[in-house]
């Protein structure tokens, strides 16, 4: 079985402390997960509501359970994981609000990654008039799951508002770090936070 | 990867004898008791690729395969288990057994009593899942199986893998728990009271003496029947296959005039010719009965902390019997004492009745899961 590995993954990887109890919200076919499992030795689960992407953690030898995020995590109790991860699910989530405030109830910390819709060629094809497609949106409108795009800047202000303690924030383009104005040429945010 | 999926072909059941009492948690003991298996794939030099399949209610240690000179006589879980299979009987070694108090072959109220030279009838104890589970414990060790790589069954059959994993942690690898729940609900002990009930109240029943008189209280059984047949098809699908067809029109009597009607008289009558009402009895018992958590002040976290096996639960989405929202009660006890879990929630229509069915998802999960066993 391959397991692909997407540009989040090493920064995430960076973040988890060996052995680490994680749980990985949308998990898909657990690739993260068994990134995790092999570089950082860390335990736990994965939720995923999409029967391919069940079937495909199972063949990973991953923990998933089958679950709709949409209806919180019901069966996890409070702080029972060091971090709660929600890797590039954020925007095709309906209830922002109430998933992240759930992952900081059963995770010690929250790691959340999302393309980010402020990055130049978006903005650049929203000037030019029409809806941005890139590597990083890789849908049209009109088959898009993402409803709740948001830049950089957004998050911050987001996690300002909600009074996170954020202890890192990368952004990347082509996986490389960007340092000099990220939120104009980052493609992939990725945040580390807590309640404060 | 795999074989063309095939069936194991002809198959004969066996039956051992243990000597040795076993206590019940009814407090009584059964002197001595019988066993009746079957068993397909081959035990590994290490004898570590042995699978217990759990029967539920009605079915029997004929799991897979045929009985010579018996043309419909294809087990319970054919479709499960089988050389390509997702219980790859290539791979695996793979028991099927009839549980104490049955009435395919086991010692039950139907086997003569030592005691008195008679049937047992109605002075067999009432038999629990742990007391099932236990003579299933002597059937391993008299196999030489150590620890079975998994312990699976739906329904009743998945309490017996919950129930292994919590009574022998050391001797079971996996835990399939499929279409189960850690107990029943009082809707689901009302519907059994109502079959206990028609077969208590058949004037043939005799107080469970019916062998005694050369009788059997049919009428019973089959009223027993066509109340659990209701609850083990979705509304959904009862609608589906039946609806409101008629078999020829509406003619004012008792006869059967809707589709339904037939269907469930058919199944009763079906099943009260082979099946021992004694044994009905005793099995809904069992069912009610179960319940770890009782053991530990009501908390299934608690009951589940000696397991430490890795589980897989699966559900059927209108599974109204043993519904998804009980099995995940199983999960969340499982992850509160971080178990290795998977759980799936599988889309299918049929109700109780999908987890003896062949959705695909259903089947990939299990192949895959066990693909991935620890041998």
């Amino acid at each position: 079985m391959t397991i692909s590995t997407r540009a989040d993954f090493s920064t995430i990887a960076g973040w988890i402390a060996p052995g680490a109890r994680v749980l990985d919200l949308g998990c898909g076919d657990g690739s993260l997960l068994a990134y995790l499992r092999e570089s950082r030795s860390a335990t736990g689960y994965g939720i995923e509501i999409d029967d391919a992407g069940v079937l495909a953690s199972i063949g990973n030898s991953i923990n998933v359970i089958q679950s709709d995020l949409e209806s919180g995590l019901a069966g996890f109790e409070d702080r029972s994981f060091d971090s709660v991860i929600l890797s590039q699910t954020l925007q095709s989530m309906r209830r922002i609000e109430s998933i992240v405030a759930e992952m900081l109830r059963v995770g010690r910390e929250a790691i959340i990654s999302f393309p980010n819709f402020g990055h130049w060629s978006h903005r650049l094809q929203v000037l030019r008039g029409r809806m941005p497609v890139s590597p990083s949106l890789p849908y049209q409108w009109f088959n898009t799951p993402n409803i709740h795009l948001c830049t950089v800047a957004d998050f911050d202000a987001f996690c300002a508002e909600q009074r996170f303690r954020v202890d890192e924030r990368v952004v990347l383009h082509d996986a490389r770090r960007v340092v000099l104005l990220p939120n104009l040429l980052g493609s992939l945010a990725i945040y580390r936070f807590r309640s404060s | 990867m795999t074989t063309a999926a095939r069936s194991v072909g002809i198959v004969a059941p066996q039956k051992t004898l243990f000597a040795e009492p076993l206590l019940l948690a009814s407090g009584a003991s059964l002197p001595s008791f019988e066993l009746m298996y079957e068993t397909y794939g081959s035990l590994n030099a290490d004898r570590s690729n042995a699978i217990l399949i759990c029967h539920a209610l009605n079915a029997s240690h004929h799991v897979a395969g045929l009985h010579a000179g018996e043309s419909e006589s294809e087990g319970w879980w054919d479709n499960m288990v089988g050389p390509g299979k997702p219980v790859d009987t290539e791979r695996f070694f793979v028991i099927g057994v009839n549980n104490l108090g049955s009435c395919f072959g086991s010692t039950g109220p139907a086997s003569l009593n030592p005691a008195t030279g008679k049937p047992w009838g109605a002075d067999f104890p009432i038999v629990t899942v742990e007391d099932w589970v236990d003579a299933q414990a002597r059937l391993a060790d008299y196999l030489g199986i150590e620890r079975f790589a998994a312990v699976m069954g739906g329904s009743l059959g998945g309490m017996q893998a919950l129930s292994w994993a919590i009574r022998y942690p050391a001797r079971i690898a996996n835990a399939l728990v499929i279409a189960a729940a850690p107990n029943l609900s009082a809707q689901n002990i009302a519907f059994n009271e109502v079959a206990r009930a028609a077969i208590l109240t058949d004037p043939e029943f005799h107080d469970g003496r019916y062998y005694d008189y050369g009788v059997k209280p049919v009428r019973g059984l089959r009223v027993a029947r066509m109340i659990g047949h209701i609850t083990y098809i979705s509304d959904e699908q009862m609608a589906e296959k039946f609806g409101r067809q008629l078999r020829d029109g509406l003619n004012f009597s008792f006869a059967p005039e809707f589709q339904i009607e037939s269907y469930l008289r058919y199944q009763g009558e079906k099943f009260s010719e082979y099946y021992d009402a004694n044994t009905y009895l005793r099995i809904t018992k069992a069912l009610d009965y179960y319940d770890p958590a009782s053991a530990t002040g009501g908390s299934l976290s608690r009951a589940l902390a000696p397991a430490q096996c890795r589980f897989l639960v699966i559900s059927f989405t209108t599974d109204w019997r043993f519904s998804p929202a009980r099995a995940r009660e199983i999960v969340r006890a499982l992850v509160e004492n971080r178990r290795d879990v998977s759980y799936a929630e599988i889309l299918a229509p049929h109700g109780h009745d999908a987890f003896l069915l062949d959705t695909a998802q259903y089947h990939a999960i299990v192949r895959s899961y066990l693909g991935r066993a620890a041998g």
